[in-house]
């Protein structure tokens, strides 16, 4: 266009009260589509439903259409957009899959039926540490839930790691050994034995988590494992469905004798009720022989989990921010692009007496259906890639956890309403563009 | 021809002027222009680069708002129309051709007829006949499922006469519709507007710098610097 | 520089496409300069400093300690020429949220053993002289604030005090700083005296060992014999040991957090060049619109290398602009990152992040523009400028 049309100059005035205006629409539009997208649903269908019956829908339509049966002669661009939104929800769905599959792993292994016992101080189990006196002590404390035979459901553990080779790399990470009392199977309920059969007290005998079994190579039943330069033999693999299937676990005394250990980690007890944690707590922290922490397993675990969650939601919102604002940028290069290229197009529609709605809202409708369609594919690729996909990291117990990504439907969701979102305002502004555009110079502009 | 048979000025202009900013500087494109365009007219404007004709073209057809005067179609006075109005009655009112065609590269040839009708009422089936009439009108209804790309020069201007009469309008208006054609196909074109305003009483206005295309219609209006200057034939 | 009102001229035909364009590649080289920095930190440096030390730590594990005695065992494995030892301590400083490294170390050895910790003398010797004297980097001590004289609080998470208490207090005798920028990461430690906290424990917690030996060695090429002959003096003892270089040391923690860095760093560099590809399209979209113009050009008689050149320098400015902007808002926004990430990922760009950008930036122009360049340079002017 060789000059500025009169309109824009004239409205030169206006420009900046129109420019914060639609700025302003957008980030209500966007804020309601973050927040309470189901609030919107209500209007969506009203919109589709005039679409269908009225005039102007129809004619929204009809150019909408019109705008998506060229989208293969602008393959290139639009393909870099779709393949761009997919990347971001992708990335996005994935890391948050991440974050979701530890945080499960380890907040599964804790439940509010169950207190943990630790020396005061420590911030996980590997650097605690309590003699047999206070071990026993413990056991004896109110609100502990009995076994038929009378004796307490808990279980005294030693926490150690053990060097063991990685399959994947093949070098060595650090394993988690426990050493689990004999009222472990009545304290654990979730643990099964799905190989094999259990480690016999007193004998360096092993059972393997499954995780841990997937990847850590000899960590499989019939196999010898050293020790502290002594040979144990694994016996069978558990499943536990949480954190506890990344360790090995034999007898206490025997793993403790192992390690020269003459005391216990920590000791885990069921309870007779959830509320009676406050009671214990008390019983054990005013005891003057005690010097430890009680708290529920879920508080624990919760607390293990935190430190790499955090990290991994940091980053990702970070990196999934800068990401989303990137593929903003390049949808709205592409669709002002398409409005540019198509600007004849939308002039002679403008002069066959088309108004400026349905222009505006068919440039919109089709990125928004771009966006929808690169959040599909984006969110797809993810759970095909991704969902169940097993990999292992250093814990907060200085040994590996294994853990799946977990991509949940809300996940995909959540991907999908970024894409969405990213489709919005890239729309949105070329739309605008395409609405304002001067019917007379785009004629002209041969 | 007696005053009392005259019909009524379809198109009623009075002091019509048009001024440009062109960065700091104003121009005027148009100059007090005063014309009457009675029903069933077939007008050709002529002029040089510059002279307005264009301009004078797209503020009757409603595409643009004059700075200062009076313009009066078919009883409305649209000079004084918001945009949006201004396509409202565009669209009851004002059939285009244009020189590039303008068609929609997208779209069939009858799909392109049927556009103005998506403004209209009227369901499917009537909007795909009247189409297909219009095509017909034309003498291409045997191409009414080409893309414009499969069409020659000569039969993309037939396809864009169709859509402009498809939806029956007050006033069709036609910016150099020969322009791009070589004279064959611009005769042919040509023929078919002077017929259609003939059998069909079409009020036409049509802008040209070809004095063989502007023979085609009942009166030509030279237009010079913004002035309008007329020329008995 | 004659042809730069041309450029300029190119840049602003379509502002608001310049700038999205622009931005876009802002974003792409603002996510590089964070991940590259993650991996950066992932690798240990590729730095000569440290090539001659070995680390001696326990076979079996992490967690066990090795007895001192084997201080003068090791040291007299031929081709060891220095020793020291270090306990890992673990105390947290008010907060789990502000976690740094703290450790024990033998105060007069280990700053032998590590010359690139730069400790004032007259500050060295208070270290060497107080018994419950500590020392911190530079970037710790600017973090929280402290200075000399200061007496810093640390609750124990691993080693009671004899009385059962956690607390620990030290005195702050010295800041250090490094003798490398690349080093910075060292400034955030704090060290104390071994034989202070040795006799401080609570009984029960082995006093009498040490978590880890750094040992220096005559020559770097003979390393792997020098561990091998430490190992075999401790074969199929109660502690055996596992001896490796320091780097493999390093590494071998960074490959246990593996996956999941991995994993990162390989879903975003591929995005990376996604946002790259949506950048490079639309530039090279850009540059075919104006082919006629360019025709225009070689019309006037601008060679046919003027041209190519003209559109090179065009999305070498874009890049350039746009990457550098990019680079520095990653460079500013770790620190961000370190907080939002509760200290768990404090990472800074190197130098080497810098020129491997850099490279990219020369790398994506060349790429981007040279098509779009050729082509322009192959035009037929008749044929561009009857617009076809």
């Amino acid at each position: 266009m060789p000059w500025p049309d009169t309109e824009a100059i004239v409205g030169g005035l206006r420009k900046p009260l129109r420019a914060s205006g639609l700025a302003l629409a957008v980030s209500v539009g966007l804020w309601a589509w973050f927040t309470a997208p189901l609030m919107l649903l209500a209007p969506v269908a009203l919109f589709a439903v005039w679409l269908i019956a009225s005039t102007q829908g129809r004619q929204v339509l009809a150019i909408a259409w019109m705008g998506i049966v060229t989208i293969p002669q602008r393959l290139g661009a639009t393909s870099v957009v779709l393949v761009g939104i997919a990347g971001v929800v992708g990335v996005c769905v994935a890391l948050q899959a991440m974050a979701e599959g530890f945080e499960a792993t380890l907040r599964s292994a804790g439940d509010d039926d169950t207190a943990i016992v630790l020396r005061a101080g420590a911030d996980a189990e590997l650097s605690s540490g309590l003699d047999r006196a206070a071990v026993t002590l413990i056991a004896q404390a109110p609100g502990i839930l009995r076994d038929d035979r009378d004796v307490p459901i808990a279980s005294a553990e030693v926490v150690v790691v053990a060097n063991l080779p990685k399959r994947s790399t093949g070098t060595d990470a650090n394993v988690e050994v426990r050493g689990v009392g004999r009222e472990v199977w009545l304290l654990r309920r979730g643990v099964h034995i799905i190989q094999g059969r259990r480690f016999k007290p007193g004998l360096r005998e092993l059972i393997v988590g499954r995780g841990a079994q997937a990847q850590f190579r000899g960590a499989t039943p019939g196999s010898v494992i050293r020790l502290n330069n002594q040979d144990w033999r694994v016996v069978g693999v558990f499943s536990s469905g949480d954190a506890h299937e990344s360790e090995l676990w034999g007898d206490a005394e025997s793993v403790g004798a192992a390690y020269r250990r003459n005391g216990f980690q920590s000791v885990t007890a069921r309870l007779v009720q959830p509320q009676v944690i406050e009671r214990l707590a008390a019983a054990l922290t005013h005891d003057p022989r005690l010097r430890v922490d009680v708290q529920t397993t879920r508080a624990y675990y919760g607390k293990q989990s935190q430190r790499l969650t955090q990290v991994i939601r940091g980053v990702g919102t970070v990196v999934v921010v800068i990401m989303a604002l990137g593929a903003v940028f390049g949808a709205l290069n592409t669709t002002y692009a398409a409005v540019a290229g198509r600007s004849l197009e939308i002039a002679t529609l403008r002069a066959l007496g088309f108004t400026a709605v349905p222009v505006v809202l068919a440039v919109m409708l089709e990125t928004m259906a771009l966006a929808l369609a690169g959040g599909l594919l984006g969110a797809g690729v993810a759970w095909a890639a991704f969902n169940g996909y097993q990999v292992s990291t250093l814990g907060s117990n200085f040994s590996q956890v294994v853990f799946q990504f977990d991509v949940t439907p809300a996940l995909l969701l959540q991907g999908v309403q970024w894409a969405v979102g990213i489709g919005f305002v890239g729309g949105f502004f070329p739309a605008v563009r395409a609405a304002s555009l001067p019917v007379i110079h785009a004629l002209r502009a041969q | 021809m007696g005053i009392a048979e005259r019909p009524l000025p379809l198109v009623e202009i009075r002091e019509l002027s048009k001024v440009y900013q062109r960065g700091r500087e104003a121009v005027e494109v148009l100059h007090h222009v005063d014309l009457a365009i009675p029903d069933g007219d077939f007008l050709a404007l002529m002029g040089p680069s510059g002279s307005g004709k264009s301009t004078l073209l797209n503020l009757i057809a409603g595409l643009d708002s004059p700075t200062d005067g009076s313009l009066r179609v078919a009883g409305r006075r649209i000079d004084r129309m918001s945009s949006g109005e201004l396509a409202r009655w565009r669209a009851a009112h004002v059939g285009f051709v244009f020189q590039f065609y303008n068609l929609l590269p997208a779209l069939s040839a009858q799909k392109n007829v049927e556009l103005p009708l998506l403004l209209t009422h009227l369901p499917a089936a009537r909007r795909r006949r009247n189409a297909l009439i219009a095509l017909e009108l034309v003498g291409i209804l045997d191409r009414a499922s080409h893309k414009p790309a499969q069409l020659s020069g000569g039969q993309q201007q037939r396809v864009a006469i169709a859509r402009a009469i498809v939806s029956d309008p007050t006033l069709l208006v036609c910016d150099e519709p020969t322009g791009d054609l070589d004279r064959h196909s611009a005769e042919e074109v040509l023929t078919l507007l002077q017929r259609l305003n003939r059998d069909y009483g079409k009020t036409m206005i049509m802008v040209t710098h070809d004095p063989k295309a502007a023979e085609f219609a009942r009166r030509t209006l030279h237009l010079d610097k913004g002035t309008l200057v007329e020329q008995v034939a | 520089m004659k042809y730069l009102p041309l450029l300029v001229a190119a840049l602003l035909r379509r502002k608001a496409r310049t700038l999205l364009t622009m931005l876009s590649v802002t974003a792409a080289f603002a996510l590089f300069g964070m991940l590259d920095a993650v991996r950066v930190a992932f690798e240990a440096p590729e730095s000569l400093i440290g090539i001659d030390r070995l680390i001696v730590a326990s076979r079996f594990s992490i967690i066990q300690p090795l007895p001192l005695g084997y201080l003068s065992r090791i040291q007299s494995v031929a081709g060891v020429k220095a020793i020291t030892y270090a306990n890992w301590f673990g105390g947290v400083y008010q907060d789990p949220k502000n976690f740094f490294p703290n450790f024990a170390v033998d105060a007069d050895t280990y700053l032998a053993m590590y010359p690139e910790l730069v400790l004032p003398p007259a500050e060295r010797k208070a270290f060497l002289d107080t018994r419950t004297g500590a020392i911190v980097g530079q970037a710790l001590a600017e973090q929280f604030g402290w200075k000399i004289g200061d007496k810093i609080p640390l609750q124990a998470t691993i080693f009671p005090r004899k009385d059962g208490s956690n607390a620990w207090t030290f005195d702050l005798v010295g800041i250090y700083g490094v003798s490398d920028p690349a080093l910075r990461g060292l400034e955030r430690q704090m060290l104390f005296r071994w034989d202070y906290f040795d006799e401080g424990r609570d009984p029960r917690y082995r006093p009498g060992t040490v978590g880890w030996y750094a040992v220096r060695i005559d020559d770097p090429t003979h390393a792997s014999r020098v561990a091998g002959a430490i190992d075999r003096q401790f074969a199929n003892s109660a502690d055996e040991t596992k001896t490796q270089s320091e780097r493999d040391f390093q590494r071998s923690f960074a490959k246990q957090v593996g996956d999941i860095g991995l994993i990162v760093t390989g879903i975003m560099g591929a995005v990376f060049f996604t946002l790259l590809l949506m950048t490079g399209n639309a530039m090279s979209q850009s540059i075919r619109e104006r082919i006629p113009e360019l025709a225009v050009l070689k019309t006037i008689g601008f060679s046919d290398l003027a041209v190519v050149g003209l559109v090179l320098a065009e999305s070498g400015a874009l890049l350039v602009l746009g990457g550098v902007a990019g680079m520095a808002l990653a460079w500013s926004t770790l620190p961000a990152v370190r907080d939002l990430s509760a200290g768990q990922l404090d990472v800074t760009m190197q130098p080497q992040s810098w020129e491997l950008g850099l490279c990219l930036i020369f790398l994506i122009a060349l790429a981007v523009g040279l098509p779009p360049a050729l082509k322009a340079k192959r035009i037929s002017i008749v044929d561009a400028l009857a617009g076809h």
